[in-house]
């Protein structure tokens, strides 16, 4: 026990109200046993209100689907999977790392739990740094929320003169890359009709290479002239769930850094852990609302 | 509540919950990895329609991992296992009851989208060339 416990434990008897053998044992409880399961029933509490407020921004994903699922089919197309899948397994690895610090509090491992807590801690940084090249890879191309999104924008040119001149540019750049590449394919039919005995074959092979070089050839606004109506609304759903979540993950280091102070006190044994196994609770809980964010947001395909 | 209520553990009878044995953390860990690399692969088979609810089965079966086993709730009091399915009940409620009113409005908002927006697609892109 470190000395910072024990002067703790110094103040409780002074105050004359120390009933169990742990100076973290508040007056109002009779046993550590209740006051553990008094906590849990709390943080468990907590947990369900938070489950319900992420439920509010489900519903309106699950709404705004249902009701337009082409946005959703057109706009999954500028979310990256592997950027994704990346943060769904360093949650994961994290989760694993909280609930091994659980484990090492549990059996009084002091330095087993602090390892883990640093691990934990470093993930989460993973996880926004992730998130962060997701965000600001959006940002780059104008995908905001509302009417800042550049799709809006692009549907709106009368509501303001930037919009204006947005959406000339937008068209210019679709003409001009529509006529280079009639020009290209007529080249390449003529020629292929000339040397080839297999025409289709070759137009096979040269369609495939064509598509890639459109997908390559976009890459200002006009990319986006074919959005279906309000595009911009997955984009505020997006950035509202996992902003939300990403708050959560902030909120969490918090949590963590204050659970790796105590336990580099030498706060947490296996008379007392509750603060670990609650923030190790609330942790889990962002893990699993990621678990659905990834496929709902990600892996859309029909 | 007596305090052995939740001590279902052999090897640690003094302890206030249960103690997670490390074979069952990483059973869990390689549990999840293989439904996220499942999940991550079925995506892009073109299983059409239904890859929704396949994916949404996975996630299921992914969240009910993490919270029997990482947030112990297979070895907790029982109120709180309770409380969990009683706000998964009201969250169905909820997304139940939302879905169903929304369908109401769709003309009106159908309408109003109509009337303020431009859709501008003046050529199709690529596909169409083919």
């Amino acid at each position: 026990m470190s000395a910072a416990v024990e002067t703790q434990d110094q103040a409780h008897h002074e105050d004359g109200d120390h009933h169990g053998h742990s100076p973290f044992q508040a007056h109002h409880f009779e046993t550590m046993q209740q006051q553990f399961d008094a906590g849990k029933l709390g943080i468990w509490l907590f947990l369900f209100t938070e489950i319900l407020m992420f439920s509010g921004l489900f519903c309106a994903y699950l709404i705004y689907r249902y009701n337009h699922p082409e946005v959703f089919l057109y706009a999954h197309k500028q979310l990256d999977t592997t950027m994704g899948a990346i943060n769904t397994v360093v949650l994961i690895v994290s989760s694993l790392s909280m609930a091994w610090a659980v484990r090492a509090a549990q059996l009084s491992q002091k330095k087993l739990l602090v390892f883990m807590l640093s691990v934990t801690l470093a993930l989460a940084c993973v996880f926004l740094v992730v998130k962060y090249f997701e965000y600001t890879h959006k940002f780059d191309i104008g995908l905001y929320t509302g009417k800042s999104n550049v799709m809006y924008q692009l549907q709106h040119p009368d509501e303001s003169d930037y919009n204006k001149e947005l959406y000339d540019s937008a068209i210019a750049a679709e003409k001009k890359e529509a006529a280079e590449h009639k020009a290209e394919h007529a080249y390449a039919v003529a020629e292929a009709e000339h040397e080839d005995e297999h025409p289709e074959d070759h137009g096979d092979t040269h369609a495939s290479e064509h598509g890639d070089s459109h997908g390559h050839g976009h890459a200002g606004p006009e990319q986006f002239l074919d959005a279906p109506r309000n595009t911009q609304i997955f984009f505020g759903i997006y950035y509202m769930m996992t902003g939300l979540h990403g708050f959560h993950i902030v909120f969490g280091m918090v949590a963590i850094g204050w659970l790796l102070f105590r336990s580099i006190r030498g706060d947490f044994n296996s008379e007392y852990f509750g603060p670990v196994d609650y923030v190790g609770l609330y942790w889990h809980l962002v893990d699993l609302i990621w678990i659905y964010l990834f496929p709902l947001l990600y892996l859309i395909r029909s | 509540m007596s305090n052995q209520s939740t001590n279902h553990s052999d090897d640690h009878e003094h302890g206030l919950s249960h103690v997670m044995p490390l074979s069952i953390l990483f059973g869990t860990f390689i549990a999840l990895l293989f439904f996220t690399g499942l999940t991550v692969f079925l995506a892009d088979q073109h299983l059409g329609e239904i890859d929704i609810w396949i994916a949404l089965a996975i996630a299921t079966i992914k969240a009910g991992l993490v919270a029997t086993y990482f947030m112990h709730l297979r070895y907790d009091k029982p109120i709180n296992v309770l409380l969990f399915l009683f706000t998964l009940g009201f969250v169905a409620l909820f997304f139940g009851i939302t879905l169903i009113d929304s369908e109401q409005y769709q003309p009106a908002i159908q309408d109003y989208y109509e009337a303020t927006t431009t859709v501008t697609v003046s050529e199709t892109p690529a596909p169409a060339a083919e």
